[in-house]
């Protein structure tokens, strides 16, 4: 039954589902952060993304910065802007309920869309690869920038789990992620680590969307079609797993890059399916951020 | 008059605190002075561990008056007040289970001059040293109440708030938390603790203040509480 697939064809979509994978994993891992301190579902994390991408446009066709240059520069700047939107409304809500979290992250995203879409218009704006060409490996292409990407995300999920599992920085969050109050009772500005973890995790969004900027087109919406996928990935990894979002962002990633490849019709489907048997098979782990 | 005339470290100064809706504490008034060891002492749910969250400022909808070293605490946030001198051991000891032994151990920065080294810490628990790289949550409960107490001798703090650090521990390991104890005292700590084991509570304390419904209703010291035993275990309900 698998007459028709050519190794051109089945490394072509291993490709895609891995570059989607790499997008998947670091965006899930800095909903999972921000998520495991704050209890705070971002749903501004698509538009944060989207932001990064943004900038990066605007400081190559503004300011003449180099992708290389925007690498550094946009991250900065939308974690940046995180950082004020932590202070102005998410600190102001910290004790309330955490749907008003969710709902006020919504909101932002609607506001952050339509004030881009309003200057930008919805049509999407071309960036081109930093990475032109690319090398024949016998059995398929594989262009530069799409390489540079799919290590670029591995380089950056380990270093990022790295750091939280394995420095004393990371201790303080685990820690936090636990007990805030205790972390703080031993001198430790709590708040301000909530700020910048806050940041962290946006900032993490906007490198994820300069990444994306020369693959997909630069577009007010480019966020919110991957958030409803990224929500998947974060709820099969478990609410909260720096390690569950990055396994899982990359595995569902290559699965429904190999779902394009047996079962095209599946292929739109096959995570929000897989979510579905995990809600069915393991009520409450999502919920509690603890998951197994 | 300045605060240290009388050798008071701390001053609480009718203390109400809430949660939510419900008040918890209904002007509480005590003081310990520099260098005592005194212990709160009542009943289930008369209001001792939110005593202690009120000074840290782990419960936060509280008036009146806290003063530690003559200044406010009320209006602090918990780490400034921690960074006033003040560590705080919770009831359910608060081990992290994400963190190794050693990661708990050494969490605390060194926030004052004077905390304990990590050799020093090593050295004064022997038995945290064998399980340093064990999960924080692998330990018998008796270890994790070591470890709790252990880690909160790091950052410096010299006023020590222990909340029931006996509660649910077998009668040995029981007794080798109060030699702890008595010997963070000789060390020259100042510490509030919170005890419903009366006994345990007369073997290491100067004076007893009993809190019932929010409020202190006595204050005695070691000598008054032994010729009072039976008023007191009235107080406790057993
Ligand atoms: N987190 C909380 N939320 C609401 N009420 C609480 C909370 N913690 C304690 N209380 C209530 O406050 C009162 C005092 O409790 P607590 O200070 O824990 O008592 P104790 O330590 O003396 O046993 C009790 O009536 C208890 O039910
Ligand atoms: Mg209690």
């Amino acid at each position: 039954m698998f007459d028709g697939i050519t190794p051109q064809l089945l490394f072509g979509q291993l490709l895609i589902g891995f570059i989607n994978g790499s997008f998947y994993a670091m965006l899930a891992m800095g909903l999972a952060i921000i998520f495991g301190l704050m209890r705070v579902v971002n749903f501004a994390h698509g538009a944060q993304y989207m932001l990064g991408a943004f900038v990066a446009w605007l400081l190559l066709n503004i300011f003449g910065v180099p992708y290389w240059g925007a690498l550094f520069i946009a991250p900065v700047v939308v974690a940046a802007f995180g950082l004020v939107m932590e202070r102005l409304i998410l600190k102001p809500i910290a004790n309330l309920d955490h749907l008003y979290s969710l709902l006020i992250t919504y909101a932002a995203t609607l506001v952050i869309e339509g004030l881009i879409r309003q200057r930008y218009g919805s049509t999407g704006l071309p960036y081109s690869s930093p990475l032109p060409g690319g090398v024949n490996l016998g059995f398929m292409f594989m262009p530069w920038y799409r390489l540079w990407v799919v290590l670029f995300s591995a380089v950056t999920c380990l270093g990022t789990w790295l750091l939280i599992e394995h420095t004393k920085l990371g201790a303080y969050l685990r820690a936090a992620n636990q007990a805030p109050e205790i972390v703080e009772s031993f001198g430790i500005n709590v708040p301000r680590m909530v700020t910048l973890t806050y940041a962290f995790g946006v900032g993490l969004a906007g490198l994820s969307g300069v990444l994306a900027a020369p693959i997909y087109q630069v577009s007010p919406s480019m966020g919110s079609t991957l958030m409803i996928t990224i929500f998947a990935v974060v709820v099969i990894g478990g609410m909260g797993s720096i390690v569950g979002a990055i396994v899982t962002g990359y595995v569902l990633g290559i699965l429904e890059g190999l779902t394009k490849v047996f079962y095209p019709e599946g292929a739109n489907l096959v995570i929000f399916f897989i979510m579905l048997v995990v809600l069915i098979f393991r009520p409450g782990v999502q919920l509690n951020g603890k998951g197994n | 008059m300045p605060h240290d005339a009388d050798g008071t470290l701390l001053a609480v100064d009718n203390l109400k605190a809430w949660y939510a809706e419900s008040q918890a504490l209904h002007g509480v008034n005590f003081k310990v002075k520099k260098g005592e060891l005194v212990t709160l002492i009542g009943r289930n749910g008369a209001g001792k561990s939110t005593t202690l969250r009120s000074i840290m400022g782990i419960v936060r909808n509280r008036q009146g008056s806290i003063k530690f070293e003559g200044q406010e605490l009320i209006g602090l946030r918990t780490f400034q007040i921690a960074r006033k001198g003040i560590a705080w051991c919770p009831e359910e000891r608060g081990i992290f289970s994400d963190l190794s032994v050693r990661e708990n151990l050494t969490l605390p920065p060194h926030l004052i001059e004077g905390g304990m080294t990590d050799d020093e810490l090593m050295e004064a628990f022997p038995n945290l040293k064998a399980r340093a790289s064990s999960g924080g949550t692998q330990l018998s409960g008796g270890e994790q109440q070591m470890l709790a107490i252990a880690r909160i001798l790091r950052n410096g703090c010299k006023f020590l708030l222990l909340d029931e650090p006996s509660e649910g521990l077998a009668p040995v390991i029981v007794k080798e938390i109060g030699n702890q104890i008595r010997q963070l005292k000789a060390r020259g700590y100042t510490i509030l603790l919170v005890e419903q084991n009366l006994n345990f509570a007369r073997a290491v304390a100067d004076r007893h203040v009993v809190i019932e419904h929010g409020q202190v209703v006595d204050q005695l010291t070691n000598e008054e509480l032994a010729a009072n035993v039976d008023r007191v275990k009235t107080y406790l309900g057993v």
